[in-house]
């Protein structure tokens, strides 16, 4: 069977015909996708299926991942933070390692780049190659899954300067938008739902992850599932737990994340969240490698309530996995959360550990509301959140992109 | 859909699929935002109203129109917002009479309310519009009688193309099987009635879609009767 029909089991015949029929214009187009990791956070997981579903579509479709030293990923990692707000400005050292960074990865991928007829360019680590190709043949498209929309300016106006000369840009909401000078596509991200992260798992593999982690699977329990990063609040989380089992004594929580390649803050937060959590069994702090995909399946599922308490998200593919595996999401009122947490429907969006606390009550006393923020939950991430809608969304902006600027293209 | 010989042409199925662009314009106050809509293109006032429905959205919506949304959850003024609510866009002969009314709705809120005039949003109103990309499914149909047994298969953004997207296109504003009806006369005036009793702006697609396969089901079981 093809990755499609695998696919048409869980969306329906109907949403693969469409794909078939949107990418038959494109039939034989060469398009590269080019991010900073294969393993590890939201981007690497969408390319992973992206790709070789572009490719099944007839597209020829590769996937290239730049390479640097620690002075380039801790420059990237400033410029992601800036561009989440953070007041720090980046050295002129760094931003030199930046562009030479870019400047050799662009030498190295020339072959691959240079004349395909749609590059995306996934957020700011490569995007500083374009300039790189005055002689690029095809579509440059700059992918930005940050929550870019009160960047740190200096950062941003550093950035706009490689970022501008594209011919289009993708953001994940319209409010992370910037001031540039070409279209800004808005296309939120998605979940694979057949990954090992999402496909559904037996009730001996989840208690099996329970007793693994000593967790007891009889008391209830809430989750976050994000990387160990300040925006994502990790700390409130621990906060908004104890304020909750003050009144309901058997909570338990549990954080787990998994590192990145290029996330180097990662371990500092990571010896804060511990430091927090200390001296309470019943906080499970678990740092679960790159490819711990099963078990955090497993975690999601053996919630009652899952958290994403960010202060700042892009879009927040935890939120969306949790809410695919039928679990309400009590999540930061902030970025994509907000597209997916509908108050009261697929769970609560809060500001505060207080607000967290308070919802978390409110679900464990009303067990029949968790049940069917759940059930709703999981058909909207259904009918709006999975690669294959992802995927349409790229197909039509490629047709578009080759068709002009036209409100309406009407395909023969 | 009258071909040049008087035969009636059969009806072509397409699709649609749409991707959303930033405008780059943003609103914080109300003030700012009706200036900003006296200028919008009206294709960002079509997807507020319609084009919305085929984006990532919950279907229990508490208002139909982002505008109604935003005037609730932004400016937190709910007189406004169940009048902007309560425009039905496809009582407009055009959209620019649309627009004409949102922001003559907007002046009255003000003259009625002053302070709204300053009153900042606690969330900022982002103007989006988008692409429309069309396309042939290739499938056909030749009497009307075969609407009955295909609605149920088309997709939900094909109903949105026929039955939603089809008021821009069509010179009186219908969609496109009435549109098709009307050309074999009067034989299926009674249908067309019926369609033009279809609210498309309460319903998500699917429930739009079962509404059309029933009524469609309906009419030809009772004309076979």
């Amino acid at each position: 069977m093809s990755m499609l029909e695998d696919y048409a089991q869980v969306t329906g015949g109907e949403v693969i015909a469409q794909l078939r029929q949107l990418a038959r214009p494109l039939a034989g187009a060469s398009v590269v996708h080019v991010n900073s990791t294969r393993i590890g956070g939201g981007v690497a997981e969408i390319l992973t299926k992206l790709v070789p579903l572009m490719q099944e579509l007839g597209i020829d479709t590769r996937w290239e991942v730049i390479t640097g030293e620690g002075d380039f990923y801790e420059c990237t990692k400033g410029m992601h933070n800036a561009l989440q707000g953070n007041r720090i400005p980046l050295g002129d050292s760094l931003l030199r390692v930046y562009e030479e960074t870019n400047s050799r990865n662009a030498e190295t991928l020339r072959p691959a780049l240079k004349d395909a007829d749609f590059v995306f360019i996934h957020d700011p680590q490569p995007a500083g190659m374009l300039r790189d190709y005055p002689d690029r043949k095809g579509k440059w498209v700059w992918r930005c899954h940050i929550d870019a929309s009160h960047p740190y300016r200096p950062v941003w106006k550093y950035l706009h300067q490689f970022v501008s000369p594209y011919d289009a840009s993708i953001f994940s909401l319209a409010a992370f938008a910037q001031e540039l000078p070409h279209p800004q596509y808005l296309i939120p991200p998605s979940i694979d739902p057949l990954s090992e992260k999402n496909a559904e798992l037996d009730s001996t593999e989840i208690h099996d992850t329970a007793r693994k982690y000593r967790i007891d699977p009889q008391r209830p329990v809430v989750v976050q599932i994000s990387r160990f990063d300040r925006f994502k609040d990790p700390v409130g989380v621990i906060q908004a737990y104890q304020l909750a089992k003050q009144f309901v004594p058997a909570l338990q929580l549990v954080l787990a994340g998994g590192g990145a390649t290029d996330d180097p803050e990662g371990e500092a937060v990571l010896s804060e969240v511990q430091a927090s959590a200390r001296g309470d069994p019943d906080i499970h702090v678990l740092l679960l490698p790159p490819d711990a995909h099963r078990e955090i399946n497993a975690l999601q599922r053996l919630a009652e309530i899952v958290l994403q308490k960010s202060i700042r998200e892009g879009f927040g593919l935890t939120v969306t996995e949790a809410m695919w595996k039928g679990r309400p999401v009590i999540g930061g009122d902030t970025g994509g959360i907000r597209l997916q947490v509908i108050n009261h429907h697929t769970g609560f969006l809060v500001n505060t550990p207080e607000g967290a606390a308070l919802r978390i009550r409110y679900l464990l006393h009303q067990p029949e509301k968790i049940d069917e923020m759940g059930r709703k939950a999981r058909l909207f991430v259904r009918d709006n959140f999975l690669i294959t809608r992802h995927l349409r969304e790229y197909l039509t902006l490629m047709v578009a992109l080759r068709n002009g600027a036209s409100d309406r293209i009407e395909l023969t | 859909m009258q071909a040049a010989d008087g035969e009636t042409k059969s009806f072509s199925i397409k699709d649609c699929a749409l991707v959303a662009l930033a405008t780059g314009k943003k609103s914080r106050m109300l003030q700012e935002f009706r200036s900003q809509l006296f200028s919008i293109d009206s294709a960002s006032i079509y997807h507020h109203f319609w084009g919305g429905l085929l984006q990532p959205r919950f279907e229990e919506r508490e208002y139909n129109n982002d505008f109604a949304a935003w005037i609730w959850h932004g400016i937190h003024d709910p007189v406004l917002a169940e009048r902007l609510a309560a425009l039905a866009p496809a009582g407009f002969p055009d959209l620019e009479t649309l627009r004409r009314e949102i922001i003559e709705l907007i002046d009255t809120r003000m003259d009625e309310m002053e302070h709204l005039i300053w009153e900042r949003a606690t969330r900022q109103f982002e103007f989006i519009c988008s692409q429309i990309v069309v396309f042939d499914t290739g499938k056909r149909l030749e009497r009307p009688a075969e609407l009955a047994t295909s609605i149920a298969d088309l997709t939900t953004s094909s109903i949105f193309y026929h039955f939603i997207d089809a008021r821009r296109r069509t010179s009186d504003g219908r969609d496109d099987f009435s549109d098709w009806l009307a050309g074999f006369g009067n034989e299926f005036v009674t249908l067309q009635k019926q369609l033009a009793g279809v609210d498309p702006y309460f319903s998500s697609l699917s429930e739009l879609r079962d509404e059309l396969a029933l009524l469609f089901a309906s009419y030809f079981q009772a004309s076979r009767q």
